[in-house]
């Protein structure tokens, strides 16, 4: 799960990690007395979306006068901004935070995540802050400096001291740096991040170590056990489709292609879109339904990829280990009547209980391509949408 | 011969009186595995579909002689449970629960340091020999005895690979489903090692995923070490960037983890790439 900018400096704040001051609005009106109330001048306007790369995107602002910090939160709140990692559609801006602005000596880079190499969480600076650290890390890997954290220790004040030093922060404000730090690792552990990147991390020149900017991603299978964080999930930022289905616990992505996919297992899920790839058409979605999927799951699934337009057929492919084919079978016909399906389906069953499953489907008097294999599957549903293209284009 | 178990090996299973744990147990023991028994704190003492449950894995082991775990314990709980089957010094665990959160397996790795018990999973299909022993939830009548090996980071695609081999005649040694989750207790090479020992198996399909470079790491092995044929699979080659793709572990992050960047080492490694998830079979059998 994402949150906020605004938001993880909350709870960084919480641990002892120090920020600037700041307030989030989401009317313009109040932009000025939320700065006033910061005290002096300048302050930054910043939109407040899931996405990085918001200022070059013109959604961080600087405000020398209270009527600029109410022009510029006027023009962020409701604009469309568009980032390297928003996509071309862009997202739409709901919030702004306006924060204090400070004076900047130096900008770092640093961030904690798992590092499955070692199974470990580690921590990474680097003395090239408020850059693409990708970038950074693909031309010159050993500017970035890592630490690798005992879990039974947690991060030692000589590891904190070590990336310290190794980026270049100066004596005097070593000790800011290390508390920093030590606060971080204590947020990442404590509320089960998976990452949490500072970038950048600011030294002003009045010698404090501040997090200009906040990013924190949780580990969704932990969120049972934080209730406070799962407060934080903005809806705005996620696709409709995508809220649907978290809430039947699907796994399930939108994509940009034609096909509707509904597969068992993430793995045979992903191999299904590539090879709906391979046989020259585009995946509408990545749609696992998991383990133990009852017939309502699978139902909802089956809705939630017709409601997608773009949608010209349905590839269902099924390879029975915890799931039985018959519980697939009974759900595919189930969600067919109810949303009287319109477009080719083809549905490949394999595994436990098959006989069954494709009894069910020859049986159910529904519309139903059986295939049997993956490439006859593929192959039929690619022929399927292609042919209803065809049937599109001569109705009109 | 073959890898991780037989059909001497005697197996309890953990969360045995649960649906899925029952349901599974069952399900082993009519494949003909060796089930001796279950564990769920606070209903030793009492039989369950004709095994005997304990409190505790040190007693299950203590009175059964147990050397494998199967573990269907809820994700909460999970992690305890994996340390629980570590401390009592059992050969090996595997862990079918899929959810466990990470930081768990980060603290399950540091405990097991030191320690003789190799786990496998979270989030995995198991480990089967087929013909003689079935661990986990895979769909044991696809399985035939045979000579070829299957690792896996994915579970149903695994079934998938089965199922071509049989299908093509080609029986399997022992397969191996090591888990989607970043943190996980065996990895690619600890499988390709007991592979390569083993004198029965003669070929291997390797399926990996994108995300990580745990394909990577097992190529530059396969290159130095691995002289038995490989074939590869990689999902997610049509995976857009940054989307986590169902798999904890899956997701591409930067220009790392891609489905391209995976297939040239592999390539480079000596493996034979199958382009297609229809071809897993198809490829090994033409390297034999």
């Amino acid at each position: 799960m994402n949150i906020h900018e605004y938001q993880a400096k909350e709870i960084l704040r919480r641990y002892g990690v120090a920020t600037l001051r700041g307030k989030v609005v989401e009317k313009a009106s109040e932009a000025r007395a939320v700065a006033q109330e910061l005290g002096a001048p300048p302050w930054v306007v910043k939109a407040q979306i899931h996405a990085g790369g918001r200022g070059k995107g013109g959604g961080v602002k600087l405000a020398k006068t209270l009527d600029e910090v109410g022009d510029w939160a006027g023009k962020i709140i409701g604009m469309n901004l568009v980032t390297h990692q928003t996509g071309p559609e862009g997202k739409q801006v709901h919030k702004v935070l306006i924060e204090q602005g400070c004076q900047i000596a130096k900008e770092y880079y640093l961030a904690a995540l798992v590092d499955r190499a070692t199974g470990r969480v580690a921590m990474m600076a680097s003395a090239e802050g408020g850059v693409e650290i990708e970038e950074v890390a693909a031309k010159r890997p050993e500017a970035i400096v890592k630490v690798d954290i005992d879990p039974a220790v947690g991060l030692a004040a000589f590891q904190a001291r070590k990336l310290a030093f190794a980026i270049g922060i100066p004596a005097e404000s070593l000790n800011k740096a290390v508390q920093f730090m030590l606060g971080l690792y204590k947020a990442f552990v404590e509320c089960d991040c998976s990452v949490a990147e500072i970038n950048p991390l600011v030294l002003t020149k009045q010698g404090d170590i501040l997090a200009l900017d906040a990013k924190m991603n949780f580990d969704d299978n932990a969120l049972y056990r934080h209730k406070d964080i799962v407060a934080y999930r903005d809806l705005n930022e996620e696709e409709a489709s995508e809220i649907e289905a978290s809430k039947f616990e699907l796994a399930f992505i939108k994509l940009e292609g034609t096909i509707g996919c509904l597969v068992n297992g993430a793995g045979l899920a992903m191999a299904t879109l590539d090879i709906i790839k391979l046989n020259g058409e585009s995946p509408a979605n990545f749609l696992d339904v998991g383990g133990g999927a009852s017939k309502e799951k699978v139902t909802a699934a089956f809705k939630i990829i017709l409601r997608d337009p773009h949608v010209k057929g349905i590839l269902v492919n099924i390879f029975g280990g915890i799931m039985k084919c018959d519980i697939i079978a009974e759900g595919v016909i189930a969600a067919s009547r109810e949303v009287g399906l319109k477009v080719p389906l083809v549905v490949r069953l394999e595994g436990t209980n098959v006989e069954l499953g494709k009894k069910l489907l020859r049986e159910s008097g529904l519309n139903i391509t059986p295939a049997d294999h993956l490439t006859d599957a593929a192959k039929k549903i690619v022929a399927a949408v292609r042919g209803a293209k065809g049937t599109d284009m001569g109705g009109r | 011969m073959s890898i991780l178990v037989n059909k001497n090996t005697r197996v309890i299973c953990q969360g045995i009186t649960g649906s899925q744990g029952t349901f599974h147990s069952e399900q082993c023991l009519a494949y003909g595995t060796r089930m001796v028994g279950g564990v769920t704190p606070g209903k030793g003492g009492s039989t369950h579909i004709g095994l005997p449950v304990f409190n505790t894995v040190a007693e299950a082991k203590a009175k059964t002689d147990c050397q494998v775990s199967m573990i269907f314990v809820p994700p909460a709980f999970a992690a305890d449970s994996i340390m629980e089957a570590v401390d009592a010094d059992l050969d090996l665990v595997v862990c079918i629960t899929e959810g466990i959160p990470v930081l768990d397996m980060v603290r399950v790795k540091r405990f097991m340091q030191g320690r003789r018990t190799r786990l496998i999973g979270p989030n995995c299909p198991g480990v089967i020999t087929p013909g003689e022993c079935k661990i986990g939830i895979m769909p044991g009548h696809i399985h035939k005895p045979g000579k070829i090996g299957v690792l896996s980071r994915s579970g149903t695609l695994t079934y998938e690979a089965v199922h071509q081999l049989t299908q093509l005649g080609l029986g399997q040694s022992s397969c191996v489903g090591i888990g989607g989750d970043p943190v996980n207790g065996t990895n690619f090479i600890d499988v390709l090692k007991l592979f390569k020992a083993d004198p029965q198996t003669e070929g291997v399909i390797l399926i990996g995923e994108i995300g990580g470079s745990a394909e990577e790491e097992a190529a530059e092995y396969i290159q130095r070490e691995f002289k038995k044929p490989v074939a590869v699979f990689i999902a997610g080659a049509s995976a857009p960037k940054g989307k986590r793709m169902g798999h904890a572990g899956a997701i591409i992050s930067g220009s790392k983890g891609t489905a391209e960047a995976k297939f040239a080492a592999l390539e480079k490694a000596g493996c034979k790439i199958s382009r297609s998830p229809a071809d897993m079979a198809l490829t090994l059998k033409s390297m034999l």
